[in-house]
């Protein structure tokens, strides 16, 4: 039986990926950043998955204003790193795993979640930045990924509260999965960050770590924050964070299991304009 | 009954919302085009003439040929989308973001570099925060201004 066994939270800033393929990670200014990492990529190579599902938000890329699928999972063989008007990064391509997300699509969508199928997809650095911030720069990523994007660019966004249930949804569907495999989910984006406007740069410390916290030990309040409290309190593109709560939703306490350890936590400001927040919860 | 839209008393912010994305559409999918290298050259090589090939207003046109980013997202831009054209030109999504502020690139990498800018005044219009209409431009621009 495939189960859940951690969740990864990381934010997915662009200029983080810009860094790493420019070879400017030991600089002053991002070292910083990297440092934070550095636990991360010891706990991937001990604890490797064997399927990573990924939830992230699709930066006007693979979706334009032509479609915009609320939730989509990425069924597919494999996922190309997409020109998003530097070039495509010099990453890997991604190889899915489209035998475990068809199971998930259909077990999902059978529990009222109404997924896209995407069969086809160029996935941007919302996908790649987290994978190379947790396996850093090889040849190949280790093992294959489901992407999951999320609209969280045109409101109205789903809420938090739907996201978490969703998470709970996707952890029944890989528990019915019969092949035996240790998947991981990832949530990315966040923390604070407003790209845009006279209020750009914003960054709310304080929120962002109280935030954190109660996504630890209360994600069922966490899930209750409505949208307007990310806007106003961590900026326009700070609610990218509702997707957090999916992977969170997916962790076995939600379900009644135990507490999830808490493998690491960081936090740095500033990655460009946003505040760099990751965790590792492990379900015990 | 209208529409729930809380987010209108943030000062500063232009939320993405589905009348904003009616009125950008042809702006925003020009920005796509920009995925594409051949078309960053084309739109490089003559910008009026690149822009003239798609149905936006001439107030959107002007918008882009200015690099006015607000005045981009006040006509239906989203970032996301305007980003593109930004790249085009070399620009990194820092120095994008701080065209808006009205301060200087080293302004506002100074601010990100001491955290960033500070909710205090900033959560609702009508407070006395640095985002406040009243307030811009920021940095040298707005001390030269008053």
């Amino acid at each position: 039986m495939a189960r859940i066994t951690a969740s990864v939270y990381t934010s997915h800033v662009p200029a983080i990926g810009a860094a790493i393929d420019l070879g400017k990670t030991g600089e002053p200014y991002w070292q910083p950043v990297f440092k934070g990492y550095e636990f991360s990529k010891q706990w991937i190579r001990q604890n490797r998955p064997d399927v990573i599902f990924l939830v992230y938000n699709d930066h006007a890329t693979a979706f334009s204003l032509d479609m915009i699928p609320t939730f989509a999972i990425g069924t597919a063989a494999e996922f190309i790193p997409a020109d998003e008007g530097f070039g495509p990064r010099p990453v890997p391509k991604v190889i899915g795993h489209p035998e475990l997300a068809s199971h998930i699509a259909h077990s999902v969508i059978q529990q009222d979640f109404d997924l896209t199928i995407v069969n086809k997809m160029e996935v941007d650095h919302g996908l790649t930045v987290p994978m190379s911030l947790m396996f850093g720069e090889p040849v190949a990523w280790p093992c294959p990924v489901i992407p999951f994007a999320v609209n969280v660019v045109q409101y109205p966004v789903p809420s938090g509260q739907r996201c978490f249930n969703l998470g709970q949804a996707i952890r029944k569907a890989v528990a019915s999965y019969d092949e035996d495999l240790n998947v991981q989910i990832w949530g990315t984006g966040g923390m604070s960050h407003q790209l845009q406007g006279p209020r750009a740069g914003l960054i709310n410390r304080e929120w962002d770590n109280a935030w954190l916290d109660q996504l630890i030990t209360d994600p069922a309040a966490a899930a209750k924050l409505p949208h307007i409290d990310y806007v106003r309190e961590a900026g326009s593109e700070g609610v990218e964070l509702v997707m957090w709560l999916i992977a969170r939703g997916a962790m076995a306490d939600v379900a009644g299991g135990k507490p999830p350890r808490v493998a690491h936590r960081f936090y740095h400001v500033p990655a460009s304009n946003t505040a760099v927040g990751h965790l590792i919860l492990e379900n015990q | 009954m209208g529409l729930d839209k809380p987010y209108k008393d943030i000062p500063g912010t232009i939320i993405f919302d589905a009348e904003q994305s009616r009125k950008g559409y042809h702006l925003n999918q020009f920005c796509m085009s920009l995925m594409k290298a051949e078309n960053r050259e084309r739109f490089k090589a003559d910008q009026r003439a690149y822009l003239d090939q798609w149905p936006m207003t001439e107030e959107q046109k002007q918008a882009v040929l200015d690099m006015d980013l607000n005045r981009a997202m006040a006509l239906g831009g989203n970032i996301y989308f305007l980003a593109k054209i930004g790249a085009t030109h070399g620009k990194s999504f820092q120095q994008m973001a701080g065209s808006m502020t009205g301060m200087n690139e080293d302004e506002y990498r100074a601010m990100m570099i001491n955290g960033g800018r500070s909710i205090e005044g900033n959560r609702r219009i009508g407070e006395d925060g640095d985002a406040q209409a009243r307030h811009q431009p920021q940095g040298q621009a707005g001390r030269k201004a008053s």
